[in-house]
């Protein structure tokens, strides 16, 4: 049997190249092996001797940025190996995030720049403002701001279209990572690791080193499940009301003790609330172990996604006081620069952590442990 | 918590202090702290470096009966016994070592109590199950772990500070000398735990011991463990274990760090391979045995030629029949480009190839055991896995011995009470591998080092304390 040593890197060699780093560095902890019970990453790791381009796409995507490892690590700086686990993976994921959005350039833009995001959020609530002004509606509650009609018309496209992209960027995943025909149980599998963040937990439930150092915290954990349900709950929210508009008839303004309105108030309320704790966990956490460069474009991110969150909140508190106007505004503004924005910011870090996990689950199968 | 202001190191007089910073130290701190006692941890690395070898490892060897934490089955006290008997040909105190055996089955819950996780044996480890526990994040998450116990029981950490001597008078130590931040500092203290490794990285002084041959050595772990305090003692008639002149080396990669290359520096490909010296001779049999059970003997054997070199060579077929270094291979399409490569006489290694091959013998390779496909009637015989290298591409990896400890180490009791000139010290003990030398005085049990910190730094801590109370 042949193998490829040629892929071999020479550990001593650091590389500015995200790829060709984050392989330096995978290689030496395949010969480790020490922080095997910390995630997924690992695991997947000792499937292989050398790594290809696309393996590497693989492992970084299916990292967390738990920092277990950084902390458990005997050869972090200063020694000559330099491991950073952590940030290397975190940096050629950013880098294939940005490779696979079409077109190509726009995503790199969001990422490495939160300014980028304010001034998306400016543009979308002064499209929304001028909406507002052009196209009153005839109905009741925020309908008497802005019509259905035209809701749907600026709102349809906007998320179909972020949406075709962001097939076209995981069909480029699946292809460079080499992923198999999607089953049944891959798809459950991922499902009920995303959903109970099971490679933020440590291995055995204790949490991560995000913003503690080497002490463990369940804090990020947490908070990004709070970001995570409070975004899933607003987006049943709506989904719910577009049911009962089309197929009950049923027009908004709904009550209190309405679908739309029990799935929207808690998801906001999670939603704002994760997302300025996770601001604030990141205030804590040390930056060296995150994505390089990319740190702005990242906190402009969870700004604009609790801002989506709370302006809807304060819409539904406005009721049909004057308030309502400005804050549809606000509120439908946020929500189309986040729904436009989805495959290049970090927003489209969900789909591809999802991809990864499947990958993982067919992987597995296929190969299980060696 | 962290000393930040090195006057206060000699402001008052500490119940316990410990010299050094790695897990034997911090098993005795946590024993000595938990009863109340004021302790200071004197570390002479750097934080970023604290935990000294205790930061390489990765398991521990524990006995027990029945299923314990990550470990399977049984492991009795016999098993470990006998285990231990064999690796030390005798080389080993029976007291203490049966000591060790039978306390290592309640250290494991008090570990796990302390902070440090563990995980199922490591990929390719799976021999390992029953008998060795392995730390989840390996040794530096257990270091870790240990300090934030430490701390959270108020204990005193000093990083940067390496103790020079220890005064004693009367068969009591009184106080250390301490430098810290180009001073000295006088440190008093009513009982002392000495934990401060081995002397393996005090190139000069292995030479004088080894040989100046020792000099090419690697070192394996850290560069702190100059044996300072080992020395002082020595010097001041303390009672010694463990021959002097030996250290525990294997076979590493070739251009692995002078210091602190760790677990990653190992190879494994010497079974499948033919190795030569710098004259491209061979000087042993590459396939003797399985490889776990003799990488540890090639650490000698490559000491014992010219310029403390040699070189494993494979072929095509050869190269994915083990985990590859982390260091790539050789390559070459010939054995004379691989020879060039290497800056080996092309002729030369030609030759020995050429040899090795025509006294291969046909057979069933089995790479998983012991296959017993030998050659014929070449000198030295490759006796199992000997196959033709021929097939190309070649490969080639260059093997430098790698020190892991010394032997030479305090006589302790099994209070690990170090012993003076006029008998036993009023209040010193020693913990780990400054005294592992009273167990292991030759050989090494995979995972006995952190057994052996572990016990003895908890009875330190203890006997420390109690000292004090
Ligand atoms: C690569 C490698 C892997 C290993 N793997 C394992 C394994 O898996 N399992 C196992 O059981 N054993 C393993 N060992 C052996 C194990 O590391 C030792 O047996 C164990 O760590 C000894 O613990 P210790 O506390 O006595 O010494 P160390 O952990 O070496 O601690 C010595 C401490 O003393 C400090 N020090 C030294 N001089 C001074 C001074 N003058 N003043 C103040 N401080 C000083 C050092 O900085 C260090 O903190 C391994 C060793 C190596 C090198
Ligand atoms: S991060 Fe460090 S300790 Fe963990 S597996 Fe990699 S090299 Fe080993
Ligand atoms: S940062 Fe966490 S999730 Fe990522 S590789 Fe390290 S341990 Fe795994």
């Amino acid at each position: 049997m042949s193998l490829d040593v040629t892929l071999q890197t020479d550990p001593g060699i650091l590389s500015s190249d995200p790829v060709e780093e984050a392989r330096r560095q995978i290689e030496i902890c395949n010969a480790c092996r020490y922080c095997e019970g910390f995630c997924s990453v690992f695991p997947a790791i000792t499937r292989d001797k050398v790594f290809a381009d696309g393996d590497i796409t693989q492992l970084a995507n299916l990292c967390h940025n738990c920092r277990g490892c950084y902390y458990a690590c005997q050869y972090t700086a200063p020694h000559e190996f330099d491991l950073n686990l952590p940030r290397a993976l975190a940096a050629a994921r950013a880098d294939s995030w940005e490779r696979f959005a079409w077109p190509d350039g726009l995503a790199r833009t969001f990422q490495t720049r939160g300014k980028a995001l304010a001034a998306a959020l400016v543009l979308g609530t002064a499209l929304m403002f001028a909406a507002i002004a052009a196209l009153p509606g005839g109905g009741t509650g925020f309908y008497a701001w802005l019509g259905h009609g035209a809701l749907v018309a600026i709102f349809l496209p906007a998320f179909v279209l972020p949406l075709a992209v962001i097939c076209v960027g995981l069909r480029r995943y699946w292809t460079e990572v080499g992923g198999l025909r999607v089953n049944w149980a891959d798809l459950k599998c991922a499902a009920v690791s995303a959903g109970r963040l099971k490679n933020l937990s440590g291995g055995q439930g204790q949490g991560c080193n995000f913003e503690k150092e080497e002490r463990f915290s369940d804090a990020r954990r947490h908070m990004h499940q709070a970001v995570m349900y409070g975004f899933l709950l607003c987006f049943a929210a709506t989904a719910s009301g577009t049911v009962l508009h089309y197929v009950f008839d049923m027009q908004a303004p709904y009550g209190f003790w309405s679908a739309p309105k029990l799935l929207g108030v808690p998801g906001g309320i999670l939603l704002s609330i994760g997302s300025a704790g996770m601001l604030m966990l990141r205030r804590k956490a040390d930056p060296e172990l995150g994505t390089p460069g990319r740190g702005s474009g990242e906190r402009g991110f969870i700004w604009l996604l609790g801002f989506a969150g709370l302006s809807g909140l304060l819409l539904y508190a406005a009721q049909d006081s004057w308030l309502t106007g400005p804050l549809l505004a606000l509120h439908l503004g946020g929500v189309l620069a986040l729904f436009l924005l989805t495959p290049y910011s970090k927003m489209a870090h969900g789909f591809y952590r999802f991809a990864a996990l499947v990958r993982d689950a067919q992987d597995q199968r296929t190969r299980g442990h060696v | 918590m962290t000393l930040m202001d090195p006057g206060q190191l000699s402001a008052g007089v500490w119940d316990v202090v410990i010299a050094g910073g790695g897990n034997a130290a911090l098993c005795a701190a946590i024993e000595a702290a938990e009863t109340g006692a004021k302790v200071l941890i004197l570390e002479g690395a750097p934080k970023v470096y604290r935990g000294g070898n205790s930061r390489h490892t990765r398991n521990f060897r524990c006995m027990h009966h029945g299923a314990l934490g990550p470990l399977v089955d049984t492991y009795d006290e016999e098993e470990f016994w006998q285990d231990l008997l064999r690796v030390t040909k005798g080389e080993t105190d029976e007291t203490l070592a049966r000591h060790a055996i039978r306390t290592s089955e309640q250290c494991l819950p008090w570990m796990q109590s302390h902070g440090v996780r563990f995980q199922p044996s490591l990929a390719g480890t799976l021999s390992l199950d029953r008998t060795n526990a392995f730390f989840l994040g390996g040794g530096k998450a257990l270091v870790n772990a240990y300090y934030l116990t430490a701390e959270d029981l108020g204990v005193t950490v000093a990083y940067d500070a390496q103790v020079r001597h220890v005064a004693i008078a009367d068969r009591r130590a009184t106080h250390l000398d301490v430098e810290l931040g180009g001073e000295i500092h006088t440190v008093r203290g009513r009982a002392f735990v000495l934990a401060s490794g081995g002397f393996q990285s005090d190139l000069d002084w292995l030479a004088r011991a080894w040989g100046p041959s020792a000099r090419n050595f690697l070192i394996r772990g850290t560069p702190y463990n100059r044996g300072v305090v080992l020395r002082d003692m020595v010097d001041q008639g303390a009672m010694t274990v463990g021959d002097p002149t030996q250290c525990h080396a294997v076979a590493i990669d070739g251009r692995a760090p002078k210091f602190d290359g760790g677990i990653v520096t190992r190879l494994d490909c010497v079974p499948f391979s033919i190795v030569v010296n710098k004259h491209s001779q061979r000087f042993y049999d590459e396939g003797e045995d399985v490889w776990p059970k003799r990488y540890a003997i090639w650490g000698r054997l490559v000491a014992a030629q010219p310029d403390q070199v040699a070189y494993s060579i494979i072929d095509n077929r050869a190269i994915d029949l083990f985990m590859p270094s982390v260091y790539p291979p050789i390559s070459a399409d010939t054995i004379e480009g691989l020879a060039q490569k290497l800056g080996l006489s092309e002729t030369a290694l030609a030759g020995t190839v050429r040899a090795f091959n025509a006294a291969c013998r046909p057979g069933n390779f089995h790479p998983q055991q012991l296959d017993g496909v030998a050659t014929d009637g070449l000198d030295p015989p490759k006796t199992n896995w000997a196959r033709p290298v021929s097939e190309p591409p070649f490969y080639a990896y260059s093997l430098r011995p790698g020190v892991t400890f010394t032997y030479l180490g305090l006589k302790v009791d099994k209070s690990a009470r170090a012993t003076g000139p006029d008998g036993p010290y009023d209040n010193i003990w020693s913990a780990g591998e400054m005294m592992a030398g009273s167990i292991l005085g030759q050989g090494y049990l995979a995972g006995f080092g952190m057994t052996i910190g572990t016990v003895f730094g908890r009875i330190a801590g203890q006997e420390a304390a109690a000292h004090v109370a």
